[in-house]
């Protein structure tokens, strides 16, 4: 998708502002902000400083008002809505902080959605689909529906769906925020595998200092703006 | 194959508000089927009617009868290949709430007007040789039981005294519309008692039937047998059979406006109730369609989940209050006896309840699809938030 020495996500002179009774309200400013394959990045910040919404820009489910956000070299900021929801199928992988199953579906079910998307062949699906739940060792549970499960549970299966289709990148919004210390401790050691052992860049936002010590890497937003880098937990460049 | 599994498991995720939905669905859709037949069964006489035939009748009202001798010259008009004639009897049969129509016949020249009438030979022949005979469809000999060999009273309201008949047949409507609610007698024993009582009344005819063999000239055949009888005391109008049946239901035209229109209303209640609920659903999976289309799924993923959902429930409401109606009708049927002739719901009629359902799934899923398909992924996934 990209050319191993330019950065996977390169964010340029990004800014967001939202209209509210007529006001321009501010959400992020001037954000330069590179990322590289297989990197994972953990974007720290107080209530309202704009780190949910940089990672919606980043996941192509929101547009900036200015600057430009490539990713794979895709100024995605440019493309329009069916292009992006195209994008986002082939490149982006999703876990929420409420997981967002569909109740209705199985564990299987729910994996296999993104790939209903894909050319694949019903057999190809369902062999895909068992190596995700596989790697998030719910293969027992795969015909129980998201109330049959734990939150810890469902937080897995909503990992094995961000990571069924093989995307470039998998953001996380604040993906132990509705867990216990231990569950989520299961789960950010996922998101850790997935990173090391796949190579998977992942982007997640978090409030919890101990998971954001899980990154590789810490960003720091406050009102808007990207005020600091911490170092790089493993090789202490900043 | 997957959406369709999708579409089953989103249509019945609240059952109790599926159900009742369906069951809304259900009750009107019948309802309008109902209706709809009850306005087909008023103009079964029109539909019954034949285009071989023609009616001729006083040209200043209908209850001012006919000479008898007027017959004989109908018949010569050319392009008339036969005549009949007929009386309207008005009995009371034990109570006035028994109604049905009874006709004092000319047997032989009637039944060869109304082949539609399937009488055996034998009832037939027994039927032309007893003067005190009357024969009746079915579906009135079903409805009081009747058996060939039974004595009939009628008390007489037009024709006073009490008048016991025999019934000698009982005929089968050819086909479904045709009417098998009506008794015949014959003219000549009527006939023959009003002159012994009533001298001034005997000869007459209140409608002559009159057979055509092209019906394309029924007009001008009708205008021949008008001329006939210009400026003489009882001047005559002739027209076919439908446009006379016609005359009869035009007079309750306002009541058959009505009922049509009730029925269209039923249809839009439910379609506005059907809205409703497909509006909450849409409300309450408002993230569930962020999250697909989050996931990659276009706008038309979740416009096609939305209008699969209503129609599925639409046309599941729908069929269901289609099946509904036809022992519902069969019911309403033998509840109002020989009051209408023909009481069938029709090909169309089923055909316009498919269609009134599917018109209710279409419009219910319209808005909430048109504004599913245009939310923010954003403002949707925080909807759960």
């Amino acid at each position: 998708m990209s050319n191993p020495q330019e950065p996977l996500i390169r964010i340029r002179d990004l800014s967001k502002s939202y209209q509210r009774g007529g006001q321009d309200i501010p959400v992020l400013l001037d954000i330069q902000l590179d990322v590289q394959a297989g990197d994972f990045v953990a974007l720290m910040g107080p209530s309202g400083s704009g780190k949910s919404t940089l990672l919606n820009l980043i996941a192509g489910i929101d547009q900036p008002t200015s600057g430009r956000i490539e990713i794979g070299g895709v100024d995605i900021a440019t493309l329009s809505e069916g292009q992006l929801a195209d994008w986002r199928a082939r490149n982006v992988g999703f876990i929420f902080q409420f997981y967002n199953l569909l109740p209705v579906l199985t564990a299987f079910e729910n994996v296999e959605l993104p790939l209903l998307l894909t050319g694949l062949s019903a057999r190809q699906r369902r062999e895909h689909t068992l190596a995700a739940l596989a790697m998030v060792k719910l293969e027992d549970r795969m015909d129980h529906y998201p109330n049959e499960l734990s939150g810890g549970q469902q937080q897995r299966v909503a990992i094995a769906r961000a990571l069924v289709s093989d995307p470039t990148l998998i953001v996380a919004d604040e993906p132990t925020g509705d867990l216990d210390r231990h569950t989520g401790e299961e789960v950010l050691g996922l998101l850790d595998e997935l990173n090391r052992k796949l190579g998977k860049t992942i982007v997640m936002v978090t409030h919890d200092p101990k998971a954001a010590a899980r990154a590789r890497r810490m960003v720091h937003l406050e009102k808007g703006v990207l005020v600091d880098e911490a170092p790089d937990l493993l090789t202490g460049k900043t | 194959m997957f959406i369709l599994k999708l579409l089953l498991k989103n249509a019945f995720r609240h059952k109790l508000r599926t159900t009742l939905t369906m069951v809304g669905l259900v009750v009107a859709i019948c309802a309008f089927g109902l209706l709809r037949t009850i306005v087909d069964a008023w103009y079964a006489g029109v539909e019954g009617s034949s285009s071989t035939r023609l009616v001729t009748r006083s040209a200043i009202s209908l209850t001012f009868p006919l000479p008898l001798n007027y017959g004989q010259r109908i018949k010569s008009v050319e392009g008339v290949s036969g005549i009949s004639w007929s009386n309207w009897f008005g009995g009371v049969y034990i109570t006035e709430r028994n109604f049905f129509p009874q006709f004092a016949v000319d047997p032989t020249t009637y039944l060869a007007l109304y082949p539609e009438f399937r009488l055996s030979d034998a009832e037939r022949l027994a039927f032309m040789r007893d003067r005190q005979g009357v024969i009746v469809g079915r579906k009135l000999a079903d409805k009081f039981g009747w058996k060939v060999g039974d004595q009939i009273p009628l008390r007489g309201t037009i024709y006073p005294g009490t008048w016991t008949f025999n019934l000698r047949g009982i005929w089968d409507g050819a086909e479904a519309k045709t009417d098998e609610s009506q008794l015949l007698m014959h003219w000549s024993y009527l006939n023959e008692t009003v002159r012994k009582l009533y001298p001034k009344r005997a000869d007459a005819v209140g409608v002559y039937i009159v057979g055509i063999n092209e019906p394309q000239n029924a007009a001008l055949i009708s205008q021949r047998v008008d001329e006939l009888f210009k400026n003489s005391l009882a001047e005559t109008l002739t027209e076919t059979e439908s446009a006379f049946q016609l005359s009869f239901v035009s007079m309750s035209e306002a009541i058959l406006v009505a009922i049509n229109a009730v029925s269209l209303i039923i249809v839009v209640i439910i379609m506005a109730v059907m809205a409703n609920t497909m509006t909450m659903t849409a409300r309450e999976r408002l993230a569930e369609y962020a999250t697909l289309k989050a996931l990659g799924f276009a706008p038309s993923f979740v416009v096609k989940l939305l209008f699969g959902e209503s129609l599925l429930i639409a046309l599941i409401g729908g069929g269901l209050g289609l099946l509904l109606t036809l022992p519902l009708a069969a019911g309403f049927a033998s509840a109002v006896g020989t009051l209408f002739p023909s009481f069938h719901v029709s090909g169309l009629t089923m055909g316009l309840q498919v269609v009134a359902a599917l018109v209710v799934g279409l419009v219910a899923a319209a808005w909430p699809a048109w504004k599913m398909s245009r939310i923010d992924i954003v403002q949707g996934l925080r909807h759960v938030a």
